[in-house]
């Protein structure tokens, strides 16, 4: 089969799916195939890495490689899958308990190596696979089974820390915007570097409802704005809402009530702007930002320079196996 | 002039060199170790420094030693008490002297021996004047004077001058031990003249001039009335080269790369004493070495698991408590059966423990540190020089059985140095016939089944990413035993978890046997293991000159134990292990062998001196 001819169709592997029905799972799966596709690899050149949770078990869906590993540590894996082989289409799979508490170091360094690997975080805001306990990323109060009385840790914003480190990409995506979520899955297959995907899914069995406000017909289009390059910042049910520039930083306004070049246009390359969009929520009256916030491939993978500093060495000293083993003060009896 | 200095024929002599860390002990211990390997000797040596980069000057904290044992014969340790003595300084004396043989020499630099240092030790008295080191040949040397002397016309501060203690050591130890000087000057040359990687002409120009000033007071003063003469150490011949057990890792890791065919792969992070391994092995980029720092043990160890997955041949490489923390993904490597080898160069514990001295206490943790029923086969280095072919030969075991290995040094052998018989990569065995890749081509007509095993070895079919159309999924769940689906079925448990067991058993059957150093049976047999290789070599050979009924044994794998282990142990009245751990093979061996093993255990910081195996020995005969 030619790698053009692939479809979605031959991404999905004969085993049975095994998430509740309702999971946002299914969604971020399909959009997953469609970066596949779009990063235009054979079946073959591709690696799935995940961690452990309920998100974790997506490699075993997927007709690639796939390696399902130990908990917190798919970045880790997968950046040595990277590096001993840059050729292969890398993805990981992971979830907020994975990526942000158990995990939370890998993620950050193998973000700053800017390794050339297709992150995928689903954020349910919650950890299913052990029934029900709050992560690092669930909201302030939220009920768990750790936190009858409400959860009173702060939460993570995983796009922020990823700004903090270095990010050369990041989206965000909500499971119930399909066609959000394959663009951004088509686009960061397509990024040179690390891309950052953070897409919100729902827990139907144990936090259920957890991003209503986003996604609610009525409400959600008021509660997040979709971002894209070059275009204005407008949202809400009717686009009657925009950002505009608030002294350093930036508020919400009626489009009605402001002029129009005053409304903010999306840059995915500006790094300041993208820092501001990936920490906006709703309860500080602003609404989430979804979409691309930042892609900038400007800057070298280090699986890249891992090769190039080989090269350089190789050409510089290029010892012998039999040069090195003889190095140093030697003598003969 | 000291010329009627009698020349005397030695078969060995034990030299310690103790004085400030950071005061250059290391360097100049290897300089005399190379010196005297160049020479023809057989060396072995021991460093021994605080844990503290800087420990505070002058104090007893801040001794860092370097101990060396040179010989006419094969040489397995780093020797019991030593001949001489090289104390630095008043705090070098107070630590190191009572190691000192009886009548031994102790060289010290009067010029340290002012009120204040003396003060900070807690000496009243001059020790060199107040018969504290009575009993001993004291040479003390007033080593500033005669170096500033030396280079009085050369524009330079006294401090830097002062550094140039090391090479008039060297001079008068060069005469003392009448060693070729060309070596030296040659060295010096090497270091700082024109060659160098960074030229420091003047440097090379005062250490080349204090050099020379040792040598001169050697034989002009007659302090000395002895000299110590060396003959040649029969060993094989070859080309040598003087090594450290890191060093010797790192170039196995390296050679098994190039012998295998795969990209060799090192993802790691820096733990004392297994910094000098990654330290030495990311300086081989233009070998194609890919090293990765990671940000901490379980991402080392992480990485290299997924280069293995990748088809590399992976290393991680750390110390005790890093191995702790890569217990959960060794066990990944496990159950995926994938090969990874990771070398722990062991230190004193628990938890930090003694970060900078050996011990041989995580043998336990090797074994069991894992959850689940979770076997690995465990080799252990003798010597620094055998780290080489341990690690090369973890590496080879890993391939062919699709296995993590775990392959332990210490402290002792990873940091201390003795001459290497480099091998030529043609002489390495070939390790490609253990990759064999399943491949479609290979194997027209069959479908691939990711836990299809070799009947023999066990090993899995493994093909890695990028193999045309055998696209596949493996994880740390239990697998189906032949498709390497996900599977809950109990007897599918049952029949994985014995076959990951058999594979680790199986290997002892094509391990080589242990051979008995001394006679097939007797009154006592002394089991080594790693590191108290030395000791008990040197041990069972004096006691069996002696005419003892003692035999000794070595284990080169830990685990499994060798086929024939259990047969030699019955023919032996009583069985001695001394161990630098409370009794972990020990225990094994009681365990596997059902026999009473005794136990001789030390956990000092320190490896065992031969001494200490040939009391315990007669103790033992009732003598």
């Amino acid at each position: 089969m030619a790698d053009t001819q692939l479809t979605k169709k031959d991404f999905a592997s004969d085993a049975e799916v095994k998430w509740c029905p309702g999971c946002g799972d299914f969604a971020i799966m399909n959009a997953v195939r469609s970066g596949m596709v779009a990063a235009g690899k054979p079946r073959d050149e591709v690696a799935i890495v995940s961690g452990i949770g309920c998100s974790s078990r997506f490699p075993y869906y997927m007709e690639t490689y796939g390696f399902h590993t130990i908990h917190g540590r798919a970045a880790a894996v997968a950046s040595g899958v990277k590096v001993a082989n840059p050729k292969l289409d890398v993805w990981v799979i992971s979830g907020d308990g994975d990526s942000t508490a158990i995990g939370g170091n890998h993620f950050i360094h193998a973000i700053r190596r800017n390794i050339n690997l297709n992150y995928v975080m689903i954020n349910n805001k919650i950890y299913g696979l052990t029934k029900g306990q709050y992560s690092p990323t669930s909201e302030m109060g939220q009920y768990s089974k750790t936190s009858p009385y409400g959860v009173i840790d702060y939460p993570m914003a995983p796009l922020s820390v990823a700004m903090g480190v270095g990010a050369t990409f990041i989206a965000r995506g909500l499971d119930s915007i399909m066609k959000l979520s394959t663009e951004i899955c088509e686009r960061g297959a397509k990024h040179h570097g690390f891309s950052m995907m953070e897409i919100y899914a729902n827990c139907v069995i144990y936090n259920d409802g957890a991003h209503k406000a986003l996604s609610s017909k009525e409400e959600g289009p008021n509660n997040r704005i979709i971002v894209r390059h070059g275009e204005k910042m407008i949202f809400g049910t009717e686009d009657q809402l925009c950002l505009v520039q608030d002294g350093f930083g930036i508020k919400k306004a009626n489009v009605a009530d402001v002029a129009e070049g005053d409304i903010l246009v999306h840059d995915e390359k500006n790094a300041e702007m993208a820092t501001v969009l990936a920490a906006m929520r709703p309860d500080a009256d602003l609404p989430l930002a979804l979409g691309i916030l930042y892609a900038d491939d400007s800057k070298k993978t280090y699986d890249d320079m891992v090769y190039e500093q080989i090269d350089s060495v190789k050409a510089k000293r290029g010892r012998t196996m039999d040069q090195l083993l003889q190095e140093g003060h030697t003598w003969t009896v | 002039m000291a010329e009627n200095a009698k020349l005397t024929k030695s078969e060995q002599i034990v030299v310690k060199f103790a004085g400030d860390s950071g005061d250059g002990m290391q360097l100049i211990g290897n300089q005399l170790t190379a010196l005297a390997a160049l020479d023809g000797n057989d060396v072995n040596s021991l460093p021994d420094y605080p844990s503290e980069i800087r420990a505070p000057s002058g104090t007893i904290a801040g001794v860092s030693g370097f101990q060396m044992c040179l010989g006419d014969h094969k040489i397995y340790t780093a020797g019991d008490h030593p001949d001489v003595l090289v104390a630095f300084n008043p705090a070098a004396v107070k630590h190191s002297s009572k190691d000192v043989k009886p009548g031994g020499m102790i060289i010290t630099n009067a010029d340290a021996f002012t009120e204040k240092a003396l003060e900070k030790v807690g000496y009243e008295g001059n020790p060199l004047e107040d018969g504290t080191l009575k009993g001993y040949d004291v040479k003390a040397i007033p080593m500033f004077t005669l170096v500033r002397e030396a280079l009085a016309d050369m524009d330079m501060p006294n401090a830097a001058k002062d550094r140039c203690k090391n090479f008039f050591t060297m001079g008068v130890l060069c005469w003392l031990f009448n060693k070729e000087q060309q070596l030296v000057l040659d060295f010096i040359d090497e270091k700082f003249g024109e060659k160098a990687k960074k030229p420091l002409p003047q440097v090379a120009e005062a250490n080349t001039r204090a050099f020379k000033a040792g040598l001169n007071y050697g034989e002009t003063t007659i302090m000395f009335q002895e000299r110590y003469d060396l003959g040649a150490a029969q060993i094989e011949k070859g080309l040598y080269r003087n090594i450290t057990g890191n060093d010797a890792s790192a170039l196995a890791i390296a050679a098994a790369g190039h012998k295998s065919g795969l990209q060799p792969f090192i993802g790691s992070y820096p733990i004392t004493p297994a910094t000098d391994l990654l330290h030495y092995a990311s300086e081989f980029k233009d070998l194609g070495l890919v090293t990765m720092q990671m940000e901490d043990e379980i991402a080392g160890i992480c990485t290299a698991v997924g280069a293995a997955c990748a088809g590399n041949l992976a290393f991680t490489t750390t110390s005790g408590p890093g191995l702790a923390l890569k217990t959960e993904a060794a066990g990944m490597a496990l159950i995926l059966e994938v090969p990874l080898v990771i070398v722990n160069v062991q230190r004193g514990g628990p938890c930090t423990g003694l970060p900078t001295k050996t011990e041989q206490s995580d043998l336990l943790q090797a074994m069991f540190g894992r959850n689940g029923d979770s076997y690995m086969p465990i080799i252990a280095a003798l010597s620094p020089a055998d780290c080489f072919d341990a690690t090369y030969q973890g590496a080879k075991i890993a391939l062919k059985y699709r296995t993590p290995v775990i392959v332990l040094t210490d402290g002792y052998i990873g940091q201390g140095s003795c001459p290497w018989k480099v091998p030529t990569m043609d002489e390495l065995e070939d390790l490609t016939p253990y990759v064999n890749f399943w491949k479609p081509e290979d194997h027209p007509g069959e479908t691939y089944q990711p836990y299809k095993r070799d009947p023999e070895t066990l090993a899995r079919d493994w093909a890695v990413p990028g193999t045309k159309g055998v696209q596949h999924r493996i994880g740390t769940l239990e697998k189906d035993a032949l498709t390497g689906a996900v599977s809950h079925d109990p007897m599918n448990h049952q029949i994985m978890t014995e076959t990951r067991k058999a594979k680790v058993d199986n290997l002892a059957a094509v391990l080589p046997e242990a051979e008995i150093n001394g006679k097939d049976s007797g009154k006592v047999l002394v089991i080594s293991w790693g590191g108290t290789f030395g000791a008990v070599k040197g041990a069972v050979d004096r006691l069996i000159e002696d005419g003892k009924s003692v035999s000794g044994v070595n284990l080169r794998w830990v685990w499994p134990f060798p086929p024939n282990l259990g047969d030699i142990i019955s023919r032996f009245d009583k069985i001695l292990v001394p161990e630098l751990n409370m009794g972990q093979l020990s225990l094994l061996l009681r365990a596997k062998c059902l026999v009473d093993v005794q136990s001789l255990s030390k956990v000092q910081g320190d490896p065992f001196r031969e001494y200490e195996v040939i009391d315990k020995v007669n103790e033992m005969l009732g003598e």
